[in-house]
């Protein structure tokens, strides 16, 4: 019998090494792949079993804060400024997967890093907040400035200080009401989230760096920098020809004026009037598309923006223009077009297959495509010597007694021209705002500069994203505020122009920032 | 003396353990009483942040129900392995913690079983002073275990809770009798066996094995009328166990295994519930929502608790279906890790090999058959639970032996602790005699 009683104690013992076996691959190997199944709320039910950090704006506006909750979870977040930040602050919900800082900064509001759990040899025994709040440069009079004078038009808008890159302002319309899908009631956050999936009109996409639009003739800016920097232009020469279009080389559909007007000047001129011709010629017969791409890709064109936000999208300028035919001398003179045969070639450049799409970029059109946020860099860049900053929202980190553990500091996020370049271009771009298509920027006693944009989209029926990008500063310092609105393609929206439908947008939020009225 | 001791079969013992066997089992008892409180605390720190202001009254508690049950062992067995009780004890008061963590109301019922558990501990030890009573009184008890297996059956007294008619209502108090019957058939089966098993050794026929037949079959009707898988699951290993030991005959195992088989299999045919429980135990993430609910969330808290546990009162057991009864062994892996719960193991472990030493040593067949019959009992069935709740097999709704919620499981436990104890003693004094 005792042999019997011995195997059965082996028996017993090979059990229980199947349970210890089976015990290492549930708590250990497979404890990992169990914790990221789709199924397991337990992460989610222990981040909504604490409090989380508040996020405020630079003028201490409470954007986002954990109120106790009695339900499923201990604390639910509440968003007391509702739309106005919800494209910025972003929700962090039981039902639908975070965006916005709340999920960029979400380890720091849990109060996870490190840093934060052990500022001191005594937080190693005392149980502190560690949460974080998240300070923001966001001007909340600026945001309510921002959303008011869009109302109810599709559009975007973006403030930022050039010296720095701090977002002072963004607001895209339509926006939503973040507390909806913040809700722990599953049911009812899945239901609003299906309703905003379903608007036609995207009201949970932050546009203002998360969708990219034809910049139209905003993008002449650039053309404008890649010109100068080709050494060939500045203020003063050339003096494009006067004309009402221009016919790509090798071939290509023409390119004509805006409302069919002939125009044509040197540099400042032609900016002032967004001579659409001029550009055409500049970008094809005098840059070249290695140039354009060059002094576009500086400006952050075909690169994901390094901005504090999760998604931001890609701005894109075409690099593919087909095969190099030939390249070609030009007699560049007074009037481009007709080359007199008595003028010597001043330049050369290469022609391509596709040469036409190139003038096209050239005024904005084909497929460029640019984030308001992209176009407000661009005017940044130009009152900042040609310094892009990196964008941020946040500012600063702080512990909850005030103190700070991480402040945000500026950096050079690229170079897109020299200094030169940009301060020619911020004289002409003063120009526009004086006399120019941008007059409705004005406001006395300030410095300001701009440059409007109308990107037909269509013409039947006739339909355009109507543009403003600019800077402003108070006069004999540099530019605080570099800014672009974009109010988007409206139908029966025909003849809008940048200059009348964005510029008093933009308007409206410099007088807010700079305290004038 | 029977013919069954043979001096060889004993083994060397540790001489300290053998001759002070209660001066081990008092500082094994304080070390756990140790562990016990300081969980106690910790549980009610991770859950409320704050020392629980009953911590002092605890303590007496369980410093007063460890010295009855020691000072009941040295009066009445005092040469008993000293293991046992100390094991079992601990793995009372780590159940115990984990339940005042999950359900404070509960909490209070168990501490209540706890001491009439005790209670039935001592009055085992001071009733059956030797084991040979229970022999004399084998069809008694084999009787009253059938009996007390069918009551819930028998209406007026049965009652149905969560799909299992294993409840019997008597006057004000209800309790699972299976729990009590498998102790009686334990008894009941060894000493049947002491009188056949001579003849089941020398001469096997179909007719000796007729016994497994109606085991089987009292099993399936278990099975089958209570809706009770585990029970049923639990009496069939203990009888072809135990009668594989008397008679020494492998058949009997292939016998006993090809009738679960079958059984198994005409189960699972016939019954949606037995399919459902399989289906789940395959795929549970097919259903993770629905039917695979319980089983999920199990793995999710012991994924949850990895190596080090979440620390008590920290994780998320209250996530689990019944995780009270059935799936305690997952709240110990959340909150306790795999330090934890590969403990629980261990415990279970140590349980069952003290219990199979003491058959391996017991001097009389009845003693061996039953000291092997409820060591069978109780490894068995934290085996089927464990491995149900980790899904080496498919889950079968049983406690977890001394740890899990519930009186009568809590109780009758206490009962079998005490035999265990009661056959040591019997066996240690033959030995130094």
């Amino acid at each position: 019998m005792n042999r019997r009683i011995r195997r059965l104690g082996i028996v017993f013992a090979l059990l229980f090494v199947m349970l210890f076996v089976q015990l290492n691959r549930v708590q250990f190997f497979g404890a990992e792949r169990l914790q990221e199944d789709v199924n397991n709320t337990r992460g989610l039910i222990r981040e909504f079993g604490r409090p989380r950090g508040p996020i405020v704006t630079a003028d201490g506006v409470l954007l986002a804060r954990s109120l106790p909750y009695d339900g499923s979870v201990d604390f639910v977040r509440d968003y007391p400024e509702g739309d106005l930040y919800a494209h910025i602050v972003g929700y962090q919900s039981l039902n639908v997967a975070a965006t916005g800082l709340e999920r960029a900064y979400n380890d720091e509001l849990a109060g996870v890093p490190v840093e934060q759990q052990f500022l001191s040899f005594g937080d190693l025994f005392a149980d502190r907040d560690t949460t974080a709040t998240i300070r923001l440069s966001i001007r909340h009079d600026v945001q309510e400035a921002a959303r008011s004078a869009l109302g109810a038009q599709l559009g975007s808008v973006v403030a930022l200080d050039p010296r720095t890159g701090e977002i002072i302002a963004m607001w895209t319309y339509p926006s939503f009401d973040p507390n909806v899908l913040a809700d722990p009631d599953g049911f009812a956050a899945n239901a609003a989230f299906a309703e905003l999936r379903a608007d036609p009109n995207d009201p949970l996409l932050a546009k203002a760096y998360r969708e990219i639009f034809f910049p139209g003739s905003t993008f002449k800016l650039v053309t404008a920098a890649a010109g100068m920097e080709s050494g060939l232009i500045d203020a003063t020469e050339p003096v494009f020809g006067e004309r009402d279009s221009y016919e790509p080389i090798p071939a290509g559909a023409s390119i004509g004026n805006f409302g069919g007007s002939t125009c044509g000047g040197d540099l400042v001129e032609i900016l002032r009037v967004s001579c659409n011709t001029a550009f055409a010629e500049m970008g094809a017969e005098w840059v070249g598309s290695a140039g354009m791409i060059e002094t576009a890709e500086a400006f952050g064109f075909n690169t994901t923006l390094n901005i504090d936000l999760p998604s931001s999208a890609l701005s894109r300028f075409p690099t593919e223009y087909g095969e190099r035919l030939a390249d070609v001398d030009f007699y560049r003179g007074s009037d481009g077009n007709e080359a007199a045969g008595s003028l010597l070639p001043n330049g050369s450049v290469s022609i391509h297959e596709d040469s036409a799409r190139l003038a096209q970029t050239a005024i904005g059109q084909n497929d460029v495509a640019a984030t308001p946020l992209q176009m407000a860099l661009v005017a940044a860049a130009i009152a900042n010597e040609g310094k892009v900053m990196t964008p941020h929202v946040v500012v600063e980190l702080e512990a909850a007694d005030g103190s700070t553990y991480e402040e945000i500091e500026p950096e050079i996020s690229r170079i897109a021209m020299r200094p030169s370049t940009a301060a020619t271009l911020a004289e002409a771009m003063r120009v526009v705002a004086n006399e120019g298509t941008a007059r409705n920027l004005l406001i006395e006693g300030l410095d300001i500069g701009g440059k409007t944009g109308t990107a037909q989209l269509g013409t039947d029926p006739p339909n355009s994203h109507a543009w403003i990008v600019g800077f402003a500063g108070l006069p004999g310092e540099e530019p605080s505020l570099a800014f672009a609105v974009i109010v988007e393609a409206q139908e029966g929206a025909s003849e809008q122009t940048g200059g009348r439908v964005a510029a008093p947008i933009a308007r409206a939020v410099i007088e807010v920032v700079f305290g004038a009225s | 003396m029977t013919s069954t001791s043979p001096r060889f079969e004993q083994g060397q013992s540790n001489p300290l353990l053998a001759l002070r066997p209660r001066r081990v089992e008092a500082g094994l008892l304080v070390t756990v009483g140790v562990v016990v409180v300081v969980a106690y605390g910790l549980a009610s720190f991770g859950t409320s942040e704050a020392i629980p202001a009953d911590l002092g009254p605890f303590l007496l508690w369980m410093l007063g129900l460890g010295l009855l049950v020691h000072v009941a062992v040295r009066r009445w067995a005092s040469a008993a392995d000293p293991v046992l009780v100390p094991v079992a004890l601990l793995l009372n008061g780590l159940g115990y913690v984990v339940i005042t963590r999950l359900d404070g109301g509960l909490a209070a019922l168990q501490s209540t079983w706890t001491a009439v558990g005790v209670g039935v501990f001592v009055a085992t030890l001071l009733f059956v002073p030797r084991v040979r009573i229970l022999e004399s009184y084998r069809y008694l008890l084999g009787l009253s275990g059938l009996g007390l297996l069918v009551l819930p059956l028998v209406p007026g007294f049965g009652r149905e809770i969560n799909g299992a008619r294993i409840w019997a209502s008597v006057g004000p108090i209800n309790f699972q009798p299976g729990e009590f019957a498998k102790l009686a058939l334990a008894a009941f089966f060894a000493a049947y066996l002491v009188d056949s098993r001579d003849v089941l050794r020398t001469r096997l026929e179909l007719r000796d094995l007729a016994p497994i037949g109606a085991a089987w079959a009292g099993s399936l009707g278990v099975m089958i009328l209570e809706r009770d898988l585990g029970s049923s699951l639990l009496f069939f290993a203990l009888f072809v166990v135990v009668l594989w030991v008397a008679s020494e005959r492998w058949i009997v195992l292939a016998v006993g295994g090809g009738l679960f088989a079958a059984g198994a299999l005409l189960s699972w045919q016939f019954f949606d519930h037995v399919q459902t429980r399989v289906d789940i135990w395959l795929d549970p993430f097919a259903d993770p929502k629905g039917d695979g609910f319980q089983i999920v969330e199990a793995s999710f808290a012991l994924a949850d608790g990895g190596l080090t546990g979440r620390g008590l009162g920290q994780g998320e057991p209250g996530r689990i279906p019944f995780v009270e009864t059935d799936f305690i062994f997952a709240a110990i892996g959340e909150e306790l890790g795999m330090a934890g719960s590969a403990a629980v193991l261990m415990a279970f472990l140590i349980l069952v090999g003290s219990g199979l030493r003491i058959a391996l040593r017991a001097h009389r067949v009845f003693d061996k058959l039953f000291a092997l019959g409820l060591t069978t009992l109780l490894g068995v069935q934290a085996f089927v639970i464990i491995g149900g709740v980790l899904r080496v097999v498919p889950l079968t709704g049983i406690t977890l032996p001394f740890v899990s919620y519930g009186g009568s499981s809590l109780v009758a436990n206490y009962a079998l602790l005490a035999l265990l104890v009661r056959l040591s003693h019997e066996q240690r004094t033959a030995e130094m005699t």
